[in-house]
């Protein structure tokens, strides 16, 4: 990757990495557009509420439950999958990170990385999706 | 206000501080809770959750940008990921008990210090003469294009710099931000990373560390998808703007200007701390 000698395989990875954040930063910012046309349509005319903390409730809290609510349509449901998607793609940059170690047999950057990915999953809730 | 007005209005804000931020490489993401917790009279929990959805925002556009240059160092970073990772999680479940106050005066330190930064960017020093031990046995060194061709350089400090970032996790997780001053700090001055090596590194950094917050806030529900969205969107559309005027310009006057706003929203923020204002 960084090493002293930049190889042709160093920068195939530098494309991948970046194609996947361009990507992952496109659909997010995009699917949160469409989330928000929903979400005005629908509340644009209501108070806000913001200067009082009532917490989300857990239909935008959790992975799965996000799903569900988007695709019902919801507009809050559409937008929160959306910055689940931005979310998403650091964890996703270092899962490739993974595999790009790997290939380069330097297993002790394959375990570095998958710690860095253990804290990410568990940050997010893995085990209660 | 209701919520098309407060939408507006959220968007056009953010997209001045994307815009500022990253004409200054301060990042949007200092001003944004300042900007819904004084202006917007937001929840400060609220305003962290979008602060922190800006700045993976910002982060991983930045980044698609660097990685194809050449110059962050993969390894330097993912290592130091472990200490901001760890950081930003204990950062991010400190906050859910820490008075609102302490974390707005906290807040206000960490910006004095960002305008202190952002109005006396630091030198260019010396890169490191030779690697250090935990360098040498991670294999850390690197090297980096110039117009010279590629110009290779040795990692030191690894053990200040891992400490430093912990740091840094803990006050992303806490405050919702990118925390990019500290880790330049600390790859710069203490691992002794060449300036451009530093900061693409810290930009590559700065996206994994909130989102391993942002997991911690989503999940708590701290994040409003009705006030992120105006936020995100607002914040990556000035940012991504400030990059292409960027490449045209050098702003002296803009970056003086904007340390000064910080340090004024700054010292706004610890009053209202000291006052109450945002204990409810």
């Amino acid at each position: 990757m960084s090493s002293p000698q930049n190889t042709a395989q160093d920068k195939r990875v530098d494309e991948i990495i970046g194609t996947l954040l361009r990507t992952g930063v496109i659909l997010a910012a995009s699917v949160v557009f469409v989330g928000a046309i929903f979400y005005l349509a629908r509340y644009g005319g209501s108070p806000t509420h913001y200067g009082v903390f009532q917490g989300e409730p857990t239909d935008l809290r959790q992975v799965s439950a996000i799903l569900r609510d988007a695709l019902a349509l919801h507009a809050r449901g559409i937008i929160q999958l959306g910055l689940l998607i931005l979310i998403a793609t650091p964890v996703a940059r270092v899962a490739f990170t993974v595999f790009a170690f790997t290939y380069e047999r330097d297993w002790t950057y394959v375990i570095v990385t998958l710690v860095v990915l253990a804290l990410l999953l568990y940050s997010l809730g893995a085990w209660h999706l | 206000m209701n919520t098309l007005e407060l939408t507006i209005f959220v968007f056009l804000g953010s997209v001045a501080a994307g815009f500022l931020g990253s004409l200054t490489g301060l990042g949007g993401g200092v001003v944004i809770v300042p900007l819904l917790t004084l202006v917007f009279h937001v929840d400060i929990r609220y305003a962290i959750g979008a602060s922190l959805v800006s700045v993976i925002a910002t982060s991983s556009g930045a980044a698609a940008a660097y990685v194809r240059e050449g110059y962050s160092n993969i390894r330097v970073g993912m290592f130091l990921e472990i200490a901001t990772t760890i950081g930003a999680i204990t950062g991010a479940l400190v906050a859910v008990h820490l008075p609102l106050s302490y974390i707005a005066i906290i807040f206000g330190l960490v910006l004095l210090y960002s305008a202190y930064i952002s109005y006396r960017p630091p030198k260019e020093h010396p890169v490191a003469g030779k690697t250090g031990r935990f360098a040498s046995l991670l294999r850390m060194d690197g090297a980096f294009p110039t117009a010279q061709g590629m110009q290779e350089y040795h990692v030191q400090g690894v053990p200040i710099g891992f400490g430093l970032m912990y740091v840094a996790g803990v006050l992303s997780g806490l405050l919702g931000i990118g925390s990019g001053a500290i880790k330049v700090l600390a790859m710069d001055r203490a691992m002794r990373l060449p300036f451009k090596v530093s900061t693409t590194t810290s930009n590559f950094m700065i996206g994994v560390t909130a989102a391993a917050s942002a997991g911690v806030y989503l999940s708590r529900g701290y994040i409003d998808p009705g006030l992120a969205m105006p936020v995100m969107l607002g914040v990556l559309l000035g940012s991504v703007s400030g990059t292409y005027v960027l490449a045209k310009a050098r702003v002296p006057l803009l970056r003086t200007v904007f340390s000064l706003v910080i340090a004024a929203l700054a010292v706004e923020m610890i009053v209202n701390g000291f006052t109450g204002r945002f204990s409810h």
